[in-house]
Formats: structure tokens, sequence, C-alpha cells
């Protein structure tokens, strides 16, 4: 009973996950402005990190925590560099 | 589901109450990036669901591992330290950056300093 339950909340949390990841991806095609699609693509990975945790919750691997761990490295570099650039025009000074 | 059976019931609860908790906080706050007016009102958003969202899915994960492998495992804390310390230095970086490129157009967004006295 408990864990039918487990796996029904796992799956709703899933659905919630990509809605969120479908709604900053709306907000990066949208925009309006640079800055608006760089804030989306932050919101984007964070929302993709939290899925893959789901997913090691429901496959019992605990590799997923190192992909999120990984995820949450770049993106903080990647959007670093994307505010460097919007500031000075270039990333590497 | 083989894995999931090993959990006990009060385990298996605790971990779908954090897991819904945690992708619900997260939903909510891409919906904020999605609805609100101005690039200085969505900026707030997203931290929703990189501060309590995260916290919420790690301890999910925490408590799911802790328990099939009948050991403490911290792995996740390391994901947390992480988030918590880079959002704040990526949303600065980004939010001075907005302001530079609003202010040399002279754009109407950008929030009016209110003097102190």
């Amino acid at each position: 009973m408990s864990h039918s339950l487990l796996t029904a909340a796992v799956l709703v949390a899933q659905i919630l996950l990509l809605l969120a990841m479908s709604f900053s991806i709306i907000r990066m095609v949208r925009g309006p402005r640079a800055q608006d699609r760089v804030l989306a693509l932050d919101a984007l990975y964070v929302n993709a990190m939290l899925l893959l945790l789901t997913i090691g919750i429901r496959t019992g691997s605990l590799l997923y925590v190192e992909a999120g761990l990984i995820i949450a490295l770049l993106g903080f570099a990647g959007t670093v560099a994307l505010s460097k650039f919007l500031m000075r025009g270039q990333v590497i000074e | 589901m083989s894995h999931l059976d090993a959990l006990p019931p009060w385990a298996a609860i605790l971990v779908a109450v954090f897991v819904l908790l945690g992708a619900l906080l997260a939903f909510v706050g891409s919906l904020g990036l999605l609805r609100l007016k101005n690039f200085y009102q969505r900026v707030h958003a997203p931290t929703l669901g990189t501060t309590l969202g995260t916290f919420f899915m790690l301890a999910a994960s925490i408590t799911c591992f802790s328990v099939l492998h009948g050991r403490p495992i911290f792995y996740e804390v390391l994901i947390g330290v992480f988030l918590t310390l880079t959002t704040p230095i990526t949303l600065m970086l980004l939010v001075r950056a907005a302001l530079y490129r609003d202010r040399e157009e002279g754009s109407a967004d950008v929030p009016q300093v209110t003097p102190k006295d």
C-alpha cells in the first residue's frame, strides 16, 4: 500500500518537474531580453537536476546523484560565463 | 518495483511527502518565472526551487538510500552545499549585468533607489 503510494508520488513529482522545465523553456524562447533567457537556463538546469534525483529514487541507483552533482557544477560555470558576457561583451579578458 | 519494496512503510511515506513537496516548490518557482511581469520580479521566483525545493528532494534521496543500504549516505549533501553557495553568486552577477544593460538603455524597468531619510 505505502509502496504504491511512493510510486505514485514519484510519478506525480516527475510530471510536475517536467511541467516546470517546460515553463522555463517557454520563458527561454519568449525572452524578451537576453538576461531573461539566461535566468530561464539557470532554472532549467536546476529542474533537470531535481528530475534526475527523482529518477534515482525510482530506480534505486546512486549514480544519478553523481550526475546531478555534475549538472549543478557545469550549470554554475555556464551561468557565470553568460552573465560575464552580458556585462562586458566577452567571457575571458 | 523490487528495491522500493525493501523500504519500511514509514520511510516510504516520508520519502513520498518529501518528493512531492520538493517537486511542488520547483513547479511554483518555474510558474513564477513564466508569469511575473518584469525581469527584476522574475529573478526571485526560481530561487524557491533552488533552495527549499532542492532541500526537500535531497532529504527524500538521503532518507531513501540510507534506509535501503542500511547505512547513512550523505553524497547528496554535496549538491546542497554547492547549490547554496553558488546560487547567490550567479544571481548577483546576472542582476548586475542586467542593471548595467538597462541603465545603458535608460529602460523604465529599473527599480528606483529610495532615499534613506
